[in-house]
Order: C-alpha cells, then sequence, then structure tokens
C-alpha cells in the first residue's frame, strides 16, 4: 500500500502578534497514513492532535518541513483546491460549520464551490444523505436537529466533494452517547464500503479501538503507534500521558493483577465477555 | 422553546404564489409598490385593492397573519390618519372646534392614505410570507448580479445575508444559555430601572460577541475546507428559471399599472 498522506519532518509553532513563532507544537514530525486505512489520532488537550488535522489540508502550512496529499505538496497555493478536494476536515462543533439554513442546501455548499453541474450536485447531495441516514432530514432546518444529526449533515457536506480522505477532529467532544454512536457508525461504514480514508482525531479509547491503527501522541510526538490491542497493552505508557485505556482493557487488566488469567488485550465489553466466558469453562 | 424559532417569517404552503419565482416576486413587489404611489384616486386605488385581495387568496396564507402584521404599524396609520385630517383644509366643513376644522377633502386623504399604507405592508408581507429566507438572499444576488461590472461584491453581500440568517437561532440559543448562567451567578435581568437592566446586559453581551467571533474564526476555518473562494467559478444545486406563470403575473401587474394611470387621467385628481 502506498501512504496517502506524508509528513516529513514536520515543525509547526503558532504565531505570536509580531510573526514569530513561540513555541513549537510539533517538531520533527514524520507520519504518513495508507490509501484507505482508518487511523485514530489520541492524545490529551494540547498535545498537537488538532494541529495535525489543520496541517493535512493546507490550513496551516509547517514552518519547515512539507505535507504530502496524494503526492501534492501543501506548501504550493496552486494546488491548495485540488488537496482540499481529496482530503476534508469534519470540526468538532457542528453548529460552526454549517453554512446554509437548510440541510440540502448546506451540503450542496462544497461541490457548488467546485463548480460542478447543477444535476450532477444534486445526485451527490442525495447520495450523501441516504450514506450518513439523514435524506429525509433533507428540508429539516439544521438548528432543529440534534447534535449527532448536525454533525452527521456536516459529514455527508463533505462527502458531497467526493474526498479520498477524510479528517474528523474529534467529532464526537459535543455530543451525547447517542450522537457519538450514530457518528462512529457512519464513519465507519464511510471507510468500509466506500474506502475513504480515516484519519480519526479523539480523546476517546472506545472509539479508537474501533479503527484499524492508533496513533498516541504527547508533546507534540508519537509515542505508540500500531493496532489498537498493541497500542492499549501499553498501559503505563499511556497513563504517563494522560490517557487511559478502555474500559475492558482496565477491567481484564484488573482482573489479571487480581490473579483471574484472562487476556489482557480485550477491547470491547462482548470481547471480554467471551474471554471471561472461555476461563470460566476451562475450570 | 427555541426549537420552535423560524426565521424570518415564512409561511409553509404550496400555493400558486408560493411557486412563483423569487426573483418575479422580488420585481412584482416593487412594482406594486411604485404603482401604489401613482394612485391618485379612489378608483385606480380600488383596482391595487382587488389586486392586493386577489394575490393574498391566492397565497393561502391565512388572513389572520396580515392582521398580525399589520398590527406593529397602527399607531403610524393612526398618526398620518389624524396628521392629514388636520392639515388638509378644502371642499365641506364637517366639523370645527376651536381652531380645528375637519374638512371633507380632508377625511378622504386620511382614508386614502390609510388604504396607501395597509396596501403596502400587505404586498410586503406577502412577499416574505410566501419567500423562504434562502430563496429570498438568491434572487437578491441573481437580481444584483449585473452590478458586478461596476465591482459591487454581489456574491460576498449574498453569502453575508446568508450567513447572518442561519446565525440567528444559534446566537438567540447563545444568549439564552448565557442569560441562565449569568442569573446561576446572582444576575437580575428582570427587576430596577430602565437604566439598571441596560446595565445588568453587559455580562452578556461580552460574551455574546467573544463567542461569536470564535464561531466568525472556525467558520472560516470550516468554509475554507470545503474549497470555498468566493462566487468565481461557482454553480447554484437550485437553479432558477422563469416559468409561464410568472410572465402571466407580470402580465397582470402591467394590466394593472396600464389601469391605473388610465383611471388617474379618466377621474382626474380626486384628492
Amino acid at each position: 500500500m502506498s501512504s496517502y498522506i506524508e509528513f516529513k519532518n514536520v515543525t509547526f509553532g503558532y504565531q505570536n502578534e509580531e510573526g514569530a513563532v513561540e513555541k513549537n507544537v510539533i517538531e520533527s514530525f514524520d507520519f504518513s497514513v495508507e490509501k484507505g486505512s482508518f487511523v485514530a489520532v489520541l492524545g490529551h488537550n494540547g498535545c498537537g492532535k488538532s494541529t495535525i488535522a489543520k496541517l493535512c489540508n493546507g490550513i496551516e502550512v509547517p514552518v519547515s518541513g512539507k505535507v504530502y496529499v496524494d503526492s501534492l505538496d501543501t506548501s504550493d497555493e496552486e494546488k491548495l483546491l485540488d488537496i482540499r478536494r481529496r482530503v476534508g476536515i469534519v470540526f468538532q462543533n457542528p453548529d460552526n460549520q454549517i453554512v446554509a439554513t437548510i440541510v440540502e442546501d448546506d451540503v450542496a455548499f462544497g461541490p457548488e464551490n467546485l463548480g460542478i453541474d447543477p444535476k450532477e450536485i444534486r445526485r451527490r447531495v442525495d447520495e450523501a444523505l441516504k450514506n450518513v441516514g439523514m435524506y429525509e432530514f433533507r428540508q429539516s432546518e439544521p438548528h432543529k436537529l440534534s447534535g449527532g444529526q448536525k454533525q452527521r449533515v456536516a459529514i455527508a457536506g463533505i462527502i458531497a466533494m467526493q474526498p479520498e480522505c477524510i479528517v474528523l477532529d474529534e467529532p464526537t467532544a459535543m455530543l451525547d452517547p447517542r450522537g457519538r454512536r450514530e457518528v462512529m457508525k457512519t464513519v465507519r461504514r464511510l471507510n468500509r464500503e466506500f474506502g475513504i480514508t480515516v484519519i480519526f482525531i479523539t480523546h476517546y479509547m472506545d472509539e479508537a479501538a474501533l479503527a484499524d491503527r492508533v496513533v498516541v501522541m504527547d508533546k507534540g510526538r508519537i509515542i505508540l503507534d500500531g493496532a489498537p490491542k498493541k497500542v492499549f497493552s501499553n498501559a503505563k505508557i499511556l497513563r504517563e500521558a494522560g490517557l487511559d485505556v478502555p474500559q475492558a482493557t482496565e477491567l481484564s487488566i484488573a482482573l489479571s493483577e487480581a490473579g483471574i488469567l484472562i487476556p489482557e488485550d480485550a477491547l470491547s465489553m462482548d470481547e471480554l465477555f467471551e474471554n471471561i466466558k472461555t476461563v470460566l469453562e476451562d475450570k | 422553546m427555541l426549537s420552535d424559532i423560524t426565521i424570518g417569517q415564512y409561511y409553509k404552503e404550496n400555493s400558486f404564489v408560493h411557486r412563483l419565482d423569487a426573483r418575479m416576486k422580488l420585481i412584482l413587489t416593487v412594482l406594486f409598490i411604485v404603482i401604489i404611489f401613482l394612485c391618485k384616486n379612489f378608483f385606480a386605488l380600488a383596482l391595487m385593492l382587488l389586486l392586493t385581495g386577489v394575490s393574498v387568496i391566492l397565497s393561502k396564507v391565512p388572513f389572520r397573519m396580515f392582521f398580525k402584521s399589520i398590527k406593529p404599524i397602527v399607531p403610524i396609520i393612526l398618526f398620518t390618519v389624524i396628521l392629514n385630517m388636520i392639515y388638509i383644509r378644502g371642499g365641506t366643513v364637517l366639523f370645527s372646534w376651536w381652531k380645528l376644522e375637519l374638512t371633507s377633502k380632508g377625511v378622504f386623504t386620511a382614508v386614502f392614505m390609510a388604504f396607501r399604507i395597509i396596501c403596502l405592508i400587505f404586498c410586503s408581507s406577502l412577499l416574505t410570507y410566501t419567500t423562504a429566507p434562502t430563496e429570498l438572499t438568491d434572487a437578491v444576488e441573481r437580481l444584483l448580479s449585473p452590478l458586478k461590472v461596476f465591482h459591487v461584491p454581489v456574491h460576498s453581500l449574498a453569502m453575508m445575508m446568508t450567513l447572518a440568517l442561519r446565525f440567528i437561532p444559534t446566537l438567540i440559543e447563545e444568549i439564552d444559555r448565557i442569560m441562565n448562567a449569568q442569573k446561576a451567578r446572582g444576575a437580575d435581568f428582570e427587576s430596577g430601572k430602565f437604566l439598571n437592566r441596560v446595565k445588568a446586559m453587559i455580562p452578556v453581551l461580552i460574551p455574546l460577541f467573544v463567542s461569536a467571533f470564535r464561531r466568525a474564526y472556525e467558520l472560516s476555518f470550516a468554509m475554507t475546507c470545503r474549497c470555498y473562494h468566493g462566487g468565481d467559478g461557482r454553480t447554484r444545486m437550485k437553479q432558477m428559471k422563469y416559468r409561464v406563470a410568472d410572465f402571466v403575473c407580470i402580465f397582470v401587474f402591467a394590466v394593472a399599472l396600464v389601469g391605473v394611470i388610465l383611471l388617474n387621467n379618466f377621474f382626474g385628481r380626486l384628492i
């Protein structure tokens, strides 16, 4: 597999009023994402994970180093439109990314900006709304929807542009558990069925556990990188970075420390249940 | 309570007037206002009243909605009526007291003015009741687009209008939240003198402004991410097309215009 997004030795810091960079948020950062993969980026507040999202489509450009999207350099201003067409970002607050007063008009906003033929826009909008399960709300006003529904509209607005990659920057942080489940289900479906590359930035362990690969960040560096089971077995490193492990893993670890020997890598409650059942049956 | 705010005063219905092209409705409203001001006698005004009545019936918008829109204007109507009755003098004297004289011409003028204002309110309400705000901003953008030649930023203006409409409910919700937060800290918005109540609003307005700026900042990021780069090369999903009904309407209005001019000349200036 080829890497779709590539960070090469990237250093980035926000400028102060005089235009000088005060403190680097990320330093000498190397990171790449394979096409079609589902990567979760974990980290507590201020570890630089939102900066990663903004660097992915040239909203911010590195102070030094390069970011490539499908081999396009994000610091090349002429390519920005091509890059943003490929990589869409969904932000945390759904209220601040919905542009229009009617759901379908909002979903049409991206394709309209790309100058696509009206009939094709209509087709894409209907398809995008069906894919996120919001088709029957196409005539609604966004402020009358729930948080999870609004966030799904925002996702539809991105997929109507037919991107190859979606970056979600803590899309569930402002949602209730039900809204979180709706959004997660939608994102997974987009990855599995349509092969869209997903970079999912979050601080919820249970959401990260659903990805193919988990990247844990702390102070602008990657401290753990690998399959969810492998990453979450490092409970000690995670706690030092101010993070928890998924509840199921935590319980497994506590059980084995108490002398009940069960595998420590359970990620979901179902998995834990199966593990406990096997242990009990063996006795 | 906040979930039922509707933006603008759009009345959802599927009537002949609702289906008309928003651009045409805008043009017709302007034309209507012009014709109303051309009317010089009751016969011409009666023709326009008839036109208003027919439009209202065709719109299927309940009559009470129009009365609701008249309500806030009643003081202005009364003011105009009284002023006209006092100042316009001519014809037979109907009533006199001290230095005031009520003349037939004064009464006629007052009634004429009242009907004129009512007609204006009815037709502008009809526009906002039957056209969704987004359609209206779209129509404004498309009608004004020739001004682009003179470097008028038509697209940006229309986009600002759309965003303003979009954020009205969001900001109302925000005000509600901030007011509750300040009440929880002991703020009092209801009692006290007017000046004190105004002062009590300051701790609401400052956080509101701060958050509005933050929202604007985030929104601009989100719009950039969705490839927004101004109006150049932008297409629209919903196309506006004039249909036969639109041309029929403009024809009817043109006939009304000619009718008013003829009636003006035939009966002369009655007031």
